[in-house]
């Protein structure tokens, strides 16, 4: 029987429990993002040690990483719940649109902000509503969400992008982005931060409990009393807020709104999830391993130029990199109905 | 009479077409094992669902312990008291024992953070009461890896673990092992030694003769007959009653079945 096979190493009688190696079954998903990490900037380092072992590459990757992030660590839960939101770039793009304009506008940047995750949160309340009230594919309704609002945004600014100059020492701006002494960037501490609060929230709090067991099977979870439908709708509105978070510290990079915002994290974003050993079938998943893809998607790019290829090779290696790691997670368990 | 834990009163469930229940009225006393018998098709499966909460009725009352409820859902049956072990078990088999445990209640301190270490604890002292020493015998086990038996372990416990009022069982005993059964009737027996109410569904029934206080028998949506247990005097007349049911739609009465009478709570 295959499904004894991934149970055989625990079969002993375990009546004293070894906590190391729980914690290590526990988060083997992110453990194995983890490994993938390691191999591959290990890789990166040989091919061209004077690249990757300056920090000015680490420091400049860490400048767009947080972005990523914002958006990761949502999607682990929309996948978590066996859907899919492919609305959040143009939601990103939407949201620091909002952003832009009412800074643009000379309200003070804070107000933008609220401005931004209201609109973000308010986009994926309707993305949770047409889905679970309405019954719709969330893979088909999102994708309409996405071309939609990327027409708002096209409407509205008919192609132009808005400086924000005015953004730089302001106590937003090094709030959120602004310089430091470490030399790490600061978007960076407060990416940290919203993983540990998704990690939290997905682990350690009676919502992720919830979004694992809808996720899983969502007939029990509705006759044990959860209500589906909320959680459903709330991971979608989580995710209106990520994208909204991270169209405005997408802002903050260069402190210029372009109405393409967004655009480019769709496909990556994902294979990000995947990547960090979340599968596609809902249940199971892992924040921190989304973080982890995230990071190893994003040094994809740097680590192929810096080994010297040209950058056609990217797509090539972006494409092995993630099709080795799922083989990769595959070993982490198998699907059980 | 002793105090009624839940009653349906002329309730009436229908998907589209097909009144899967009609016009039910049903009630469970404290500290008594209610089997509830009827061929398939015969309503058993919706009756149990409404008592869960899982389907709302279309019409008809439900009151818990002398009170009208309304806006009648799962979370509101779990609330009221009443647990239920489905027939398909309703867990989560990527998940964890622990998890499966505590699935809509979770155990939880300030903020909505779940108290980890407690859950662990009381999911451990839970399955070894119902005598769960299997060999994966560790609350973070996935449920996936569990036998039918064990999961069957991990369902109960979990309506064990809030000291329920009234525990709905259906089907426990399906695919289940003799022995596993045997472990089924025992908690039957000890829920009731607590003076709890049991519900207890089965297409076996001998088993449901030697476990009821009180027999309910449904056939095409209704009720057609009740009796307790000391007016039936065999499982063999409870069954000559059900075949008696399924050929001419109402009971032959010579033994101590009878047509549900009205009852005012």
């Amino acid at each position: 029987m295959a499904t004894v096979s991934s149970t055989a190493g625990q079969s002993a009688p375990t009546r004293q429990r070894n906590p190391l190696r729980e914690f290590f079954f526990d988060n083997r998903r992110a453990f194995s993002a983890l490994a993938i990490l390691i191999v591959m900037l290990t890789i990166f380092y040989l091919a061209n040690p004077d690249v990757f072992g300056n920090p000015t590459t680490y420091r400049s990757v860490f400048l767009t990483l947080p972005v990523a992030i914002f958006l990761v660590v949502p999607s682990v839960f929309v996948v978590t719940t066996g859907e899919v939101d492919l609305s959040f770039p143009s939601t990103m793009g939407f949201a620091a649109y909002g952003f832009a304009l009412a800074v643009d506008a000379g309200y003070d940047p804070f107000i933008g902000f609220i401005i931004a995750l209201i609109m973000g949160a308010f986009i994926g309340t309707i993305n949770g509503i047409l889905i679970v009230y309405f019954n719709l594919s969330s893979l088909v309704t999102t994708l309409g969400m996405n071309f939609l609002l990327r027409g708002l945004i096209n409407i509205g600014a008919e192609g132009f992008s808005i400086a924000l100059p005015e953004l730089r020492d302001t106590f937003f701006y090094n709030l959120l982005a602004g310089p430091n002494e470490i030399g790490v960037p600061t978007q960076m501490f407060w990416a940290i931060l919203f993983v540990l609060g998704g990690w939290v929230l997905y682990n350690r709090h009676r919502f992720g409990a919830r979004v694992h067991c809808v996720g899983d099977n969502p007939d029990s979870a509705a006759e044990m009393g959860i209500n589906v439908k909320r959680i459903r709708v709330s991971v979608f509105v989580f995710m209106g807020i990520g994208a909204a978070l991270a169209g405005v510290f997408s802002v903050l990079v260069n402190t210029v709104w372009w109405p393409t915002s967004g655009d480019g994290y769709l496909l990556t974003n994902l294979a990000a999830v995947f990547v960090g050993g979340t599968p596609t079938w809902g249940g199971v998943g892992t924040v921190v391993g989304g973080a982890l893809g995230a990071v190893i998607v994003a040094f994809i790019e740097p680590g192929i130029l810096a080994a010297g290829m040209s950058g056609f090779y990217t797509q090539f290696f972006n494409g092995l990199i993630i099709m080795l790691s799922i083989v990769g997670h595959r070993f982490n368990g198998r699907r059980y109905r | 009479m002793s105090e009624r834990i839940i009653e349906l009163r002329h309730v009436t469930k229908s998907f589209g077409s097909v009144n899967a229940v009609e016009n039910v009225s049903l009630h469970v006393e404290r500290g008594e094992v209610l089997g509830l018998i009827g061929d398939n098709g015969a309503g058993k499966s919706t009756l149990i669902k409404i008592l869960a909460g899982v389907h709302k009725p279309d019409s008809g009352e439900i009151w818990v312990k002398g009170r009208q409820v309304t806006g009648w859902n799962a979370a509101k049956s779990r609330d009221s008291g009443i647990e239920t072990v489905f027939q398909d078990r309703a867990l989560a088999v990527n998940q964890s024992i622990v998890r499966n445990i505590f699935m809509g209640r979770e155990l939880t301190g300030p903020f909505g953070l779940i108290r980890v270490r407690k859950q662990l604890e009381e999911a451990d002292r839970l399955m070894r009461e119902i005598g769960f020493t299997s060999k994966v015998f560790n609350p973070k086990s996935l449920v996936a890896t569990l036998s039918g038996g064990e999961r069957q372990g991990v369902a109960i416990a979990r309506a064990l673990y809030n000291q329920a009022d009234l525990i709905v069982l259906d089907e426990p005993t399906t695919a289940l092992s003799l022995m596993e059964t045997q472990k089924v009737f025992t908690f039957i027996q000890n829920v009731r030694a607590q003076g709890r109410s049991i519900v207890f569904i089965g297409h076996n029934i001998y088993h449901v003769y030697d476990i009821a206080d009180r027999f309910v028998i449904l056939d095409r949506g209704t009720v057609v007959a009740e009796a307790r247990k000391a007016e039936v005097p065999s499982a063999e007349s409870l069954i000559a009653d059900m075949q008696s049911i399924a050929r001419t739609g109402h009971v032959a009465n010579e033994v101590g079945l009878h047509t549900p009478v009205e009852t005012p709570a």
